[in-house]
């Protein structure tokens, strides 16, 4: 006898449930808090409290003040950037010294003393050591800069003024306010952004977050956007002024990001995900001072070296992709040629090239690829020389030769800027695709989420290729 | 630095230091199942890391929790299960936090409720801590952050708290390690049933709502006569909770 006659216990809940009426919840809430207040009359004596709130309450009168909330937040966010793309550059130079430059020849020498076969060691050396090294070395410094410092405001009690200042922006635009949340945390890793929309209660808001939370530019999207500013938009104007125009533009990528996220969560909002917005009582957290050197040790345990270890695990095996694509040869063109070629055609109505579209197939399992592999693609399709060999990631010493590469496979500042912008508006990489399938349970939204940013990007970059064009 | 004891009881000899052993996530055969709740921000994960020696990473907002963390601890040779629950500001609502927090405590039967609090903000957290005991009887109120209360020059008379709540309750500062060897003291206490709870109930329900009630746990407690909470299950009834009613066909909840 396990399931027991429990039909009369519910059909006398419907009819009490009836009889007691719409305010159940309402008066239920009441008298909780009724009950609280008793309790708390009994047992706490308030002194003379006015001192610290008066201190709490002054940072927030600025911080979310209207005039000051959204250019101090541009500011703090400036200053992280800041601090990420000065502070990672010496590590970032030194760690490429020893993984690539004296690593590298050393374990090639090793490999030819055992009288491993070329094609072994081509593969597993150039190909899977060499994405494993360019990623340690690109992405280990920057992150272990950008996710303290975003801990440190995060412990600071930042963040949630964040929401609150973006708040009424979401509501207008259909969403959750506390998706602000959900979007600090997809700048730093969008797979982490797409869990953290549980907070969210309504599962309409929930998708809405879901599905916008890509247009926050990601970890493995950072690099990319600085080499690219810094290369060809700092170029742009006085020497002087360079790390600022390349810092402003990388910001205005990131910016132009939350406009994307706002406005499709405004058109879903609009559509397909009718409804109404529901409200949320967001407490603001008393300032705390971080617990300094713990909160540095848990953000590089937790979030860096996480964060790292997937990059690995995903850049080992497109490594050997790129190395086997540009090694295999349909008739006698090896198979990157051949799709660099039949993707030419529709890379150059988007301002962009065969290069760049296939880089970007390549590179599906982890964004922070993109950048060596069109290098190696690019050095392979031109045949100027540089780099190490057919199908082999590199990195370059210097931002100069990184910049020759590009110009020399035929980049202009508008292919600068759509790569820029294209880095923005792309499918999210698998591990967020997973991800979000596994929060969702659905394949449709899934795909909604993954093709969206992709199409959004395909019209961009064609507008302003065309429009550039134009005037240009 | 190490050697430096954190807080008083550390070194007095009604504190078995010697007794505690923190597993991190080695939970495989343990005694008891303590579970950790409370609002958001109100530092349950520095409980948790506190007791468990993990460092779940910790933030200042609300809501960073959204799944549940487990990990473990050991004191006086008796191993303790412990969950930390995403914080939610009540029971009442149908988000998923609050779902997962709302289903352990009925479902999961933890031995233990752990409910933490932001002494400066009480009687707001109050509010979920009265729903917690409406579910569950053993329960010890934590009462958190107790540095910060103390510095907004709040005074909390723990004993008077403690009696009208028919709970225990220790003021800890778990940032510091403060007052977290009591905290495992009492816990200890609550799960060999050396301290007994007279866990408070709601009162001050409106006459129509609480004759409800009334009415239809009598008929629960008809057919699940073990059952101490049929008055939460009957709020939740009235409220048509689709899982309760599903469980109230199986009687997981007993």
């Amino acid at each position: 006898m396990q399931e027991k006659n429990v039909a009369h216990i519910i059909a006398l809940s419907k009819e009490l449930r009836w009889q007691i009426g719409d305010d159940f919840h309402d008066s239920l809430a009441e008298s909780i808090y009724a009950d609280a207040s008793k309790i708390v009359e009994g047992s706490v004596t308030k002194g003379d409290q006015k001192s610290s709130f008066r201190i709490d309450s002054k940072i927030d009168k600025i911080v979310t003040s209207k005039i000051w909330g959204f250019p101090l937040m541009l500011f703090i966010l400036g200053v992280v950037l800041w601090l990420t793309i000065i502070g990672a550059n010496y590590p970032s130079g030194m760690l490429a010294q020893l993984l690539l430059d004296t690593c590298h020849p050393l374990l090639k020498e090793g490999a030819s003393a055992i009288g491993l076969p070329w094609w072994l060691d081509g593969f597993l050396i150039d190909g899977v050591y060499l994405a494993v090294a360019w990623v340690i070395a690109v992405m280990l410094p920057p992150m272990a800069i950008f996710f303290p410092l975003f801990t440190l405001l995060e412990d600071f009690g930042y963040l949630p003024r964040v929401a609150f200042n973006m708040d009424h922006l979401f509501k207008k635009s259909g969403a959750h306010g506390k998706q602000a949340l959900t979007m600090s945390m997809g700048f730093g890793c969008n797979a982490a952004g797409v869990v953290a929309t549980r907070i969210i209660d309504s599962p309409r808001e929930r998708l809405i977050a879901i599905i916008t939370n890509n247009f926050s530019l990601c970890n493995g999207r950072w690099p990319t956007q600085i080499l690219l500013a810094t290369i060809f938009i700092g170029a742009v104007v006085p020497s002087t002024y360079s790390s600022l125009a390349s810092l402003s533009a990388v910001i205005g990528i990131a910016v132009l990001g939350i406009f994307f996220m706002f406005f499709f969560s405004w058109a879903l909002s609009r559509t397909v995900l009718k409804g109404e917005v529901s409200t949320f009582n967001l407490e603001l957290p008393p300032y705390r001072p971080p617990v300094f050197w713990k909160t540095i040790y848990t953000s590089l345990i937790d979030r860096t070296l996480i964060v790292l270890w997937r990059a690995i695990i995903f850049a080992a095996p497109a490594g050997a992709v790129i190395w086997l694509i540009s090694n295999i040869y349909i008739g006698d063109e090896s198979i990157a040629l051949w799709a660099i070629h039949s993707l030419d055609g529709f890379g150059f109505l988007l301002g962009l090239n065969g290069v760049v579209l296939l880089a970007y197939i390549v590179a599906i399992p982890a964004n922070e690829i993109v950048i060596p592999t069109i290098l190696m693609l690019t050095v392979m399709a031109t045949g100027i020389p540089g780099g190490e060999g057919v199908g082999v990631m590199f990195e370059l010493d210097s931002v100069t030769a990184t910049a020759d590469i590009l110009k020399a496979g035929g980049w202009t500042l508008l292919t600068a800027v759509n790569v820029m912008l294209f880095s923005l508006l792309h499918n999210p990489c698998s591990t967020t695709i997973y991800t979000i399938y596994k929060e969702t349970n659905s394949a449709k939204w899934t795909i909604v989420a993954s093709v969206l940013p992709v199409v959004a990007g395909f019209v961009i970059t064609f507008l302003v290729a065309q429009i550039w064009r134009i005037l240009g | 630095m190490e050697k430096q004891p954190h807080s008083a009881c550390d070194t007095c000899s009604h504190f078995n230091a010697d007794g505690l052993k923190k597993l991190g996530v080695q939970i495989a055969d343990f005694d008891f199942v303590v579970a950790l709740a409370g609002n958001p921000n109100t530092g349950k994960s520095t409980v948790f890391n506190a007791l468990t020696g993990l460092r779940q990473h910790t933030g200042n907002w609300p809501g960073k929790t959204v799944t549940r963390a487990e990990g473990a601890f050991e004191y006086d040779k008796q191993k303790y299960k412990l969950i930390d629950l995403p914080g939610t500001y009540s029971l009442l609502s149908t988000s998923e936090d609050e779902e997962v927090a709302r289903n352990f405590i009925l479902f999961g039967k933890p031995t233990v409720t752990v409910i933490v609090v932001d002494a400066s903000r009480l009687e707001r957290n109050l509010n979920l801590a009265l729903q917690i005991l409406e579910i569950t009887d053993n329960a010890v109120l934590c009462l958190n952050l107790m540095d910060e209360a103390n510095r907004n020059q709040i005074e909390i008379d723990t004993r008077a708290l403690s009696r009208d709540l028919g709970i225990p309750v220790v003021a800890t500062s778990a940032r510091h390690k403060e007052g977290i060897p009591e905290l495992i003291q009492t816990i200890s206490e609550l799960a060999n049933n050396k301290i007994q709870c007279t866990p408070r109930k709601i009162k001050n329900i409106p006459q129509n709502i609480s004759k409800a009630v009334q009415e239809l746990s009598a008929s629960i407690e008809k057919e699940y006569p073990e059952i101490s909470n049929s008055r939460w299950i009957a709020l939740r009834l009235l409220e048509g909770d689709t899982q309760i009613v599903e469980a109230l066909k199986t009687g997981t909840f007993i």
